[in-house]
C-alpha cells in the first residue's frame, strides 16, 4: 500500500483509484484492531504461530547444518566402516538398495491393487470394502508394530536372521496403503472419455489399462512413489529388529550376513551410544539433503500435474 | 486367447488387491498368537494394571507405560494442536501468494525430516535448555511432548488447511459483510464450519504421536515408574519395545509382544474414531 493510497483514504478524499475500492489500508486495519482487540490478539497468535512452524524449521536445518557440515570427513565416506571411522557410506549404499528394492516389491502390487479397485471393481463389492478397511488400517499401524511383525515372522519363524530382505518385505507392507491411495487418485482422475475411446476403437479391458490409463496416471502414481521413498528413508523403528544393525554391505538376501543398517539405523545407533556425536551430525546432514531432494521432486511432479489440471 | 490372458490379468489385479487384506492377516495372527498368551500367563489386570516393570524378578505391569504413553501424547497434542491450527488459518487466511510459495515446502519439509533427526535434534538442543530451568537429567516427560508437539505440527497443519480451503468462501464474505473484522470472520464463521477436519487433524496427530519411536527414545528419560511430575522420566509402551526387544528371551519377550499388542489395539480404536468421522462427513 503507497503512502498516497493510504492518505487519500484517511482524509476521505474521493479521487481513489478505482482498483483500491476494496482494499482495507493499513491504516484502516490499525483503527479496526483498535476497535476489536480480540482481533489485534488474534492476529498476533496467528503470526507467532506462523512464525514459530517455519522458524523450527530453519531452526533445525541450521543447527543440524553447523554442526554437521564440519564433520562430513572424507574418512566418513570410507568404504568399509570400521568402529575407528564410522563410516557412513556403507549405510547410505544399504539405504538405496533397500529403497530400489522396496519399491520393486510393493509399486507393482500397489498399482495392480489400485487398478483392481478403481478399474474392475463393481460397486458395493464386499470385498472391496474389506480391502478398503485393512488398507486403513494397514497405513495407520505404528512402525515399531511393523517392525515387532516382522521381527517375529521373518527373523524368528523363517530363520532368517537380521537380514535385508526382512526389512525390505516389512517396508514394502507398509508403503502399499500411500502407493494403493496415491494411484488410485491418479486412476479416478483419469477422464471416462479416454476409456470409452478405448473401448470404442475395439481395445480390451487389460488393453486399455496398460496402453491408456496408466500412462495418463503416470505423474499421480509418480508423487506417490516419491512420498514412499521419503517413508522408507525416514524409516528407523521399522527396520532395527527385521534388518538389523549391519554397518557393513550385506553378503547375502537372508541368513547371517545379510544385516543392513540404513542411515537412519545407523544413525540412531550413534546417537544412543553418545560416543560419536559429530558422526551422528554428519548423517543427520546427509538425511536432510535426502529430504530436500525427495521433497523437491514431489513439489515438482505435484506442479506439473496442478498446470496439466489448470 | 486374448480372453485368457484378459482373465487372467482381472485375477492378478484381485491377488495384488488382497495383499493388505493378507499383510493385516498375518500381522495381527503374529502379534496376538504370541501376545495375549503372554497377557493371560502374567494376568490382564496384572499386565494392564501392574505398577511395577521388572522382568528379572518376573513383574511385567505396563501400567507405567501406558500412562506414560497417554501423558506424552497429551502433551504432545495441547501444544502441536493449537499452533498446528493457527498455522493452518495463517496459511489460508493471511499468507500472500508469494510467501506460500515457501511457507507450503517448508511445512512439507517439516513433515519429511526423519524422526531420528528430531530427536536427535531434541537431544541435543532441548534436553540441555530443559536440564538448565528444571534441573535433573532433563530427559523428561515435557521434554518429550515439546518434541513430539513439534513433530505431529505438519500433520495438524496440513489436515486443517485442506479443511479450512473446502468451506465455502462465502461464509467468510457474509461475515465481512456484515462488519466483522477478517480476524472475527475466519475464526468465528470459517473455523466453526471446518470443526470436522480439525477433528480428524487431532486424531491423526494422536495417531502419530502415540505410535513415534526412536524420537522419544532419546529424550524421554526412559524410567519405568509412573511419572511424579511433569519433569520426571517416562517410558512408553513404543519404547519399551525398543529398548528392551534387542535381548528379551521367553516371556520378557512374549510381554513385550504383549505390550504391541496393547497398542495396536490403541490404534485401531483412534483409526475407528477417524473412519466413523470420516463417514459422517460424508
Amino acid at each position: 500500500m503507497t503512502d498516497a493510497a493510504e492518505k487519500n483514504t484517511m482524509s476521505g478524499n474521493t479521487t481513489v483509484p478505482e482498483n483500491y475500492i476494496n482494499r482495507v489500508t493499513i491504516g484502516a486495519r490499525l483503527r479496526q484492531y483498535a476497535r476489536s482487540p480480540l482481533s489485534l490478539l488474534l492476529m498476533i497468535l496467528v503470526m507467532l504461530a506462523a512464525i514459530f512452524a517455519v522458524g523450527m524449521l530453519v531452526f533445525i536445518i541450521i543447527y543440524i547444518l553447523v554442526n554437521g557440515v564440519p564433520h562430513l570427513s572424507a574418512e566418513q565416506f570410507s568404504w568399509k566402516y570400521t568402529t575407528e571411522n564410522v563410516s557412513m557410506l556403507p549405510a547410505i549404499i544399504n539405504t538405496l538398495l533397500m529403497t530400489a528394492m522396496t519399491l520393486i516389491l510393493a509399486v507393482p502390487i500397489g498399482i495392480f491393487a489400485a487398478v483392481y479397485l478403481v478399474e474392475y471393481a463393481k460397486r458395493g463389492n464386499k470385498l472391496v470394502k474389506v480391502i478398503r478397511v485393512t488398507t486403513e488400517t494397514l497405513s495407520g499401524i505404528p512402525s515399531i508394530v511393523f517392525g515387532l511383525f516382522g521381527f517375529l515372522m521373518f527373523n524368528i519363524s523363517l530363520k532368517w536372521q537380521f537380514s535385508i530382505l526382512a526389512g525390505v518385505i516389512t517396508l514394502a507392507m507398509m508403503i502399499l496403503p500411500l502407493i494403493i491411495r496415491t494411484t488410485e487418485e491418479a486412476l479416478l482422475a483419469v477422464p471416462d472419455s479416454y476409456r470409452e475411446g478405448s473401448f470404442g476403437l475395439g481395445a480390451g479391458k487389460m488393453r486399455t489399462v496398460f496402453r491408456v490409463i496408466l500412462p495418463t496416471a503416470v505423474p499421480g502414481i509418480m508423487s506417490g512413489v516419491i512420498l514412499s521413498i521419503g517413508r522408507i528413508v525416514g524409516e528407523s523403528a521399522a527396520l532395527i529388529f527385521t534388518s538389523g544393525s549391519g554397518h557393513n554391505l550385506p553378503g547375502a538376501l537372508i541368513g547371517s550376513g545379510s544385516s543392513a543398517a540404513t542411515l537412519t539405523v545407523h544413525m540412531y545407533i550413534l546417537s544412543n551410544e553418545g560416543l560419536h556425536t559429530d558422526q551422528a551430525f554428519a548423517s543427520a546432514v546427509v538425511l536432510l539433503a535426502l529430504t530436500f531432494i525427495i521433497n523437491l521432486i514431489s513439489d515438482l511432479i505435484e506442479r506439473h500435474i496442478s498446470k496439466k489440471k489448470g | 486367447m486374448q480372453k485368457a490372458i484378459e482373465h487372467i490379468m482381472h485375477a492378478l489385479f484381485l491377488i495384488c488387491a488382497c495383499v493388505s487384506i493378507l499383510a493385516v492377516v498375518l500381522i495381527c495372527v503374529y502379534l496376538f498368537a504370541t501376545g495375549v498368551p503372554a497377557m493371560s500367563e502374567i494376568g490382564f489386570t496384572d499386565f494392564l494394571f501392574g505398577q511395577k516393570w521388572k522382568p528379572s524378578s518376573g513383574y511385567y505391569g505396563i501400567f507405567p507405560m501406558i500412562i506414560g504413553s497417554i501423558l506424552v501424547t497429551g502433551i504432545a497434542v495441547l501444544i502441536g494442536v493449537p499452533i498446528g491450527i493457527l498455522c493452518a488459518v495463517f496459511m489460508s487466511h493471511y499468507c500472500p501468494a508469494g510467501l506460500y510459495r515457501f511457507v507450503k515446502p517448508a511445512v512439507n519439509l517439516l513433515a519429511g525430516i526423519p524422526s531420528i533427526v528430531y530427536g536427535f535434534f531434541g537431544l541435543m538442543v532441548i534436553v540441555p535448555i530443559m536440564k538448565s530451568i528444571f534441573g535433573g537429567s532433563g530427559k523428561s516427560l515435557l521434554t518429550a511432548g515439546i518434541l513430539l508437539g513439534i513433530m505431529i505440527l505438519p500433520t495438524v497443519i496440513k489436515t486443517t488447511e485442506a479443511s479450512l480451503n473446502a468451506v465455502p468462501k462465502s461464509y467468510y464474505e457474509g461475515a465481512l459483510a456484515l462488519g466483522a473484522t477478517h480476524e472475527r470472520s475466519v475464526f468465528f464463521a470459517s473455523l466453526p464450519a471446518a470443526k470436522s477436519g480439525i477433528l480428524a487433524a487431532i486424531i491423526l496427530g494422536v495417531g502419530r504421536a502415540i505410535g513415534e519411536t526412536m524420537a522419544v527414545i532419546l529424550v524421554a528419560g526412559n524410567q519405568t515408574i509412573l511419572p511424579e511430575n511433569i519433569t520426571s522420566g517416562v517410558r512408553t509402551m513404543t519404547s519399551n519395545i525398543v529398548i528392551e526387544m534387542g535381548y528379551a528371551t521367553g516371556l520378557h519377550r512374549d510381554a513385550l509382544i504383549a505390550t504391541a499388542v496393547v497398542l495396536f489395539v490403541f490404534i485401531l480404536i483412534i483409526n475407528l474414531c477417524f473412519s466413523v468421522l470420516k463417514r459422517r462427513k460424508d
